[in-house]
């Protein structure tokens, strides 16, 4: 399993997380090389088959990561996605998906350093689970 | 060929299975899943239900898929390679225990994929199975294939006919030269008497309506709007009815994978708004009533006139699995008697 | 039996409804939707315990709207789908009756939001103590066997759309799976196409699914769709003190939020 590298989506906001992983970089911080990030809007743009479409096309662990609660840009969306979360994560569970696998977070555009300890605590996370093998083999099942 | 009656021993047909299962064969078969009994690949004579009056989903399975691939592809600088489903490794299959409804339907079905051009995966998927029926001790009130040229103890379309005679002997017809190869490794074993009172096995299933008084009416019925949507107003347009169906051949076709992936067939329901939805955004069938109609249409006038064999064979599926209990036996009389 | 057949009488020689959707005579022992457009056919009309489908799905069915104002013979289920409707503006105040027979026989007659809201207030509408445990006895699961029990029974789904088209809920003219640019869903009923096509369901209907329970009954391959909405239903209720179809007029659990909304797992 040494040489898994796992693939990880973040799915961030584009006014703090994007910016706090900006700051990562320009604070010169090194982090985890198997984060591809797609930068939204907003986090209540995030909707929960962008999630599944990931896993689907190889992904083997996600982070979904925006403004703290009252920081919003749009002042609520981070609101109505937390709703959302909660939900999604409780059938995620109750269908037998590991929900170790997607990482929800809060990460301002101040927190560089939080958001490079978030991704490798992910990447670590996802290496000890290994490849999302089940999951992405679904496609293929039940095609004869 | 002549059909041959002989008789089976339940331990003999046992011993057919292990033989065909020893021979590479893969035995799909009526198996209790669940509180619902369904065709699943079995292992033994053992696993195979037999007293239940249908299964959920219809032994079409083997022929014509849920999803199947029909090629792979893969683009790159451009070039797209094409690579054709390797037809000689289809397994070979022996279905069991299917009703005679059931094998009646594979001639509708090949009536389809034959049409114009012939398909060749279905073809070859068709080529290699062999249909082992078995006849009808009991029927349900959804069951009406003596309406439509069938019977609970029909031998069309069964490469070999079985019937429980009680006390683990089946009377056993040989249909076709696939029947008699399926059945070489127990010759031995079979009885040639053959005094056995098949009829008296069989169940009673009253005809219902008449296949020419229906196709007289149908086509004047048509324009009909009315009696289209009152006979279809408590359909939901679901595709159950069209997904149980041993005949229902429509299908579309998918895509997946990007630059690299596969052409999918799937199935497809003429009860789906989207059937016939053109890019233009026009819809030539927008309400339910017409999507009904093109249901019935199709089974017992479209299909009669182009390929000269009817659309259904009367299993009773479609009514068992609609969550509205749009029964077909009522709506076939409904046409009967209607005055266009 | 009769008050029924009496009040549809009433209401349709009056003029008062053009059609009333009730229960009538089915295959066998069951029952089916009829539709009672003349006081001719109120005899049809039957009520009993086989009575389990929610007609409100009828509310949002085209064909069925144009006949006219309409009477709908309402069991709890029904009521509380034309509340979460009605919060959901498809439906118009006054647009229609319920009709609410009880145990022996009587008739209420419901022709408000108002009184349908004060009916249902005195329903039980949690979910029941067998449902309840029911649930429990996944919930308490491995994760792995859970993962096998659903994975089973979603590698029999038919993407016949039984499911969705039997729900009252369900009432989009075009539904997410049917929309190809980008292909949200797979069409191909293969293991991926099915777990999304499931998950997308369930999600859809999280803060609004009133628990009728017609999507497994309508499912032709007994998959227990039910559970993942109880799943939904119990979570909302948990988190949100949110619960579907009590009134006309109500904050959705799913479009709205709390500032102080609880959760442990954001980090």
């Amino acid at each position: 399993m040494s040489d898994f590298n796992p693939k990880i989506v973040a799915f961030v906001c584009n006014w703090c997380t994007y910016a706090g992983a900006d700051l990562t970089g320009t604070s010169r911080m090194k982090y985890s090389p198997q984060v591809s990030i797609i930068r939204f809007p907003c986090t209540g743009r995030i909707d929960f088959m962008l999630l599944l479409k990931a896993f689907a096309s190889g992904a083997d662990g996600i982070i979904v990561s925006g403004c703290h609660p009252n920081d919003c840009h749009y002042s609520s969306g981070n609101f109505h996605a937390r709703r959302r979360w909660i939900v999604f994560r409780s059938l995620l569970d109750f269908l037998g998906i590991d929900v170790r696998r997607v990482r929800f977070s809060w990460v301002s555009a101040a927190e560089g350093a939080k958001w490079a300890q978030l991704v490798n605590e992910t990447a670590e996370q996802i290496r000890l689970l290994g490849p999302f093998k089940r999951y992405h083999q679904l496609r293929g099942l039940g095609v004869e | 060929m002549a059909i041959e009656t002989t008789s089976i021993k339940r331990e003999t047909l046992e011993k057919l299975f292990s033989n065909w299962l020893s021979e590479g064969k893969r035995i799909l078969a009526p198996k209790k899943l669940g509180d619902h009994v369904d065709f699943a690949l079995v292992g033994s004579l053992a696993e195979v239900s037999l007293d239940q009056v249908q299964t959920v989903q219809s032994p079409k399975i083997a022929v014509f898929p849920r999803v199947e691939e029909l090629l792979a592809f893969q683009s790159t600088d451009g070039n797209v390679q094409l690579r054709e489903r390797d037809l000689a490794v289809l397994p070979e299959t022996v279905i069991f225990g299917l009703r005679p409804c059931d094998a009646a339907a594979f001639a509708s079905l090949k009536a389809i994929f034959d049409w114009d051009t012939p398909d060749k995966l279905f073809s070859a998927r068709l080529e290699k199975i062999t249909v082992v029926g078995l006849s009808c001790s009991r029927a349900d009130e959804y069951c009406f294939c003596t309406s439509v040229g069938g019977g609970p103890g029909a031998a069309a379309g069964s490469d070999i006919l079985l019937t429980d005679m009680g006390r683990e002997d089946f009377l056993l017809e040989i249909i076709s030269e696939k029947g008699r190869q399926a059945v070489r490794s127990v010759s031995a074993g079979l009885q040639p008497d053959a005094a056995m009172d098949k009829e008296s096995r069989l169940a009673r299933v009253t005809p219902a309506f008449t296949v020419e008084k229906i196709s007289s009416v149908l086509a004047a019925l048509f324009d009909d709007a009315s009696f289209w949507e009152k006979q279809s107003l408590r359909c939901l347009g679901c595709g159950a009815c069209a997904y149980v169906c041993p005949t229902c051949a429509c299908f579309d076709i998918q895509d997946e994978g990007g630059a690299s992936g596969k052409r999918l067939r799937c199935w497809d329901s003429c009860g789906f708004g989207l059937f016939t939805l053109h890019t233009s955004g026009h819809n030539p069938r927008p309400l339910q009533s017409q999507r009904w109609r093109q249901r019935l249409m199709h089974k017992f006038s479209y299909m009669p006139e182009r390929q000269s064999v009817l659309g259904c064979v009367g299993c009773g599926r479609c009514s068992r699995a609609c969550p509205v209990d749009m029964n077909m036996v009522e709506h076939m009389r409904a046409v009967a008697e209607a005055k266009p | 039996m009769e008050d029924l057949r009496n009040k549809a009488r009433e209401l349709l020689a009056a003029k008062a409804v053009q059609v009333v959707v009730g229960y009538g005579r089915g295959t066998g022992a069951s029952r089916r939707a009829v539709f009672i457009q003349s006081a001719a056919e109120a005899g049809e009309l039957l009520f009993d315990n086989a009575c389990r489908q929610n007609l409100a799905v009828y509310l949002m069915k085209p064909e069925v709207r144009k006949l006219g104002k309409m009477a709908l013979v309402a069991i709890p289920a029904t009521l509380r789908t034309i509340l979460q409707l009605a919060s959901e503006n498809q439906i118009q105040d006054l647009e229609l009756l319920a009709l609410v027979p009880d145990a022996s026989g009587a008739v209420t007659q419901l022709a408000t939001f108002a009184a349908i809201e004060a009916h249902v207030v005195l329903q039980d509408n949690d979910l029941s103590a067998a449902e309840k445990g029911e649930l429990q006895k996944y919930e308490i699961m491995g994760m792995e066997q859970r993962r096998q029990f659903w994975e089973e029974h979603f590698s029999r789904c038919l993407k016949c759309y039984a499911c969705r088209a039997a729900c009252p809920l369900c009432y989009c003219s075009r539904c997410t799976v049917e929309c190809n640019q980008p292909q949200w869903i797979p069409v191909p009923a293969h293991d991926l196409g099915n777990l999304e096509w499931n998950i997308m369901r369930a999600m859809h209907l999280a803060g609004r699914c009133i628990n009728c329970g017609d999507c497994s009954r309508a499912c032709p391959v007994g998959i227990p769709l039910h559970l993942l909405n109880q799943k939904l239903i119990s979570e909302v209720y948990t988190h949100f003190n949110s619960r579907s179809g009590m009134a006309a007029k109500a904050d959705h659990a799913m479009s709205t939020f709390k500032p102080n909304d609880a959760e442990d797992f954001i980090r």
